[in-house]
């Protein structure tokens, strides 16, 4: 399996002509979510992002958003839903389990070594801070890829200014008034929708669309 | 230890399938749930076991999903009479966590599998179309919020001043450079073992 490092990285402008990169095969998918898998102590969102959007560019900035959506908003592991959806769009069906088989199965067999071989030490206070400083290191990846994800709303319909606005009221509500996810979704979120709604029925689709 | 057996690998199911369908913003949303069934109710994990097992799975590579296995194994370990007791609890675990975990993963992968090919099948539509682009700012700032949450969960900046750099250098780090995230995990994990944070 060649590693990702030693793979060259295409040219932006090489990759607006040639077809979009993808995973060659169905073993080429599930092998590629378990290295990301693998890779992701305390949440593998980071990680997600890293190699498929920067790396491997299988999704462009604005569609990983879109699939983070929609695998947020369903109920299940954010990040199992966005493998199954994106081993879909490849493979389908076949290319879904196999995803989802990357993203789970591997990784199960480490917990599991980890819960049988590490079931006496767990109270150790070097061990209690190694979790704890990990823990701090994986909440600042997760707060880093979101702030890196912002570029993908240059392009938003509905304008930048209404998206700083939704995006502000959003972390308020969720992280100084702890407001439960359902509700700042039906607060903010719907509002948010038929804001867009009115501007797509509104605004002629933006070019790139048509490409 | 209390009555867990091949008799409640339905309970356990029945359980894990309802959490699943519930569990909108990831498996960790309905901890409090479970936490009222496996140790509340039915006693099957003590209460030190239960957060153990959760913060074991946390600090292990993958999807955090992970910890309803960890769950369910503990669950059958403990109540064959732990891993000295011969074969049986090590089979007992073994059902128990492969049960929780079809049930925690199969609905909500279902669903959302038929949901995002109907989104696929209709995204010239416009309420599509608008349901992705009114989301984007929303799940961005839900991640910076979440970051923001687990911080927080170990105090302010003031109690906990070295915990709060840590995050805050890490998302830096993340944000503006492409250093490799292990290594941040690995700074993190030195630090913490070392005292420092």
């Amino acid at each position: 399996m060649p590693t990702l490092e030693n793979l060259p990285e295409p040219p932006l402008a090489a990759c607006a002509i040639t077809a979009p990169p993808r995973p060659a095969s169905l073993a080429a998918l599930f092998w590629a979510i378990s290295g990301i898998a693998l890779q992701g102590f305390g949440g593998v969102l980071a990680v997600v992002q890293r190699e498929l959007v920067e790396k491997k560019q299988w999704l462009t900035i604005e569609e990983f958003v879109e699939d983070w959506a929609v695998s947020q908003i369903m109920p299940g592991p954010n990040v199992v839903n966005l493998a199954l959806i994106i081993g879909d769009r490849y493979f389908g069906w076949r290319g879904a389990l196999a995803a989802l088989a990357g993203m789970l199965a591997i990784p199960l067999l480490v917990v599991m070594a980890l819960t049988i071989g590490l079931a006496g030490i767990g109270h150790l206070p070097a061990v209690q801070g190694a979790l704890r400083g990990m823990g701090a290191v994986s909440a600042g990846l997760i707060a880093g890829t979101g702030i890196r994800l912002v570029p993908a709303l240059r392009s938003n319909a509905m304008g930048t200014s209404a998206c700083a606005l939704i995006a502000g009221l959003a972390f308020t509500a969720i992280a100084f008034f702890k407001v439960p996810l359902a509700w700042t979704l039906l607060g903010i979120g719907l509002p948010a929708f038929f804001w867009a709604l009115h501007r797509v029925r509104t605004l002629p689709p933006p070019a790139q669309e048509l490409v | 230890m209390t009555g867990f057996g091949y008799s409640n690998l339905l309970d356990l199911l029945g359980c894990f399938v309802t959490l699943s369908l519930l569990s909108v913003g990831g498996a960790i949303t309905t901890v409090p749930e479970m936490h009222r069934f496996l140790v509340a109710q039915n006693a099957w994990l003590t209460d030190s076991q239960f957060s153990a097992s959760i913060a074991l799975a946390q600090a292990a590579p993958g999807p955090n999903v992970l910890f309803v296995a960890v769950l369910g194994w503990n669950v059958g370990m403990a109540s064959g009479g732990g891993p000295a007791n011969g074969p049986l609890p090590w089979a007992l675990a073994s059902a128990a966590m492969a049960v929780s975990m079809v049930g925690i993963i199969i609905p909500s992968t279902t669903l959302t599998f038929f949901a995002a090919r109907w989104g696929q099948r209709n995204r010239e539509r416009a309420e599509v179309r608008a349901f992705k682009l009114s989301m984007a700012p929303v799940v961005i700032a839900l991640l910076v919020a979440t970051g923001w949450l687990l911080t927080a969960s170990h105090g302010n900046p003031q109690q906990a001043p070295l915990l709060w750099l840590l995050t805050v250098a890490s998302a830096l780090l993340v944000w503006k450079t492409r250093i490799h995230l292990l290594w941040l995990i690995g700074a993190g994990a030195l630090a913490g073992a070392l005292g420092f944070v």
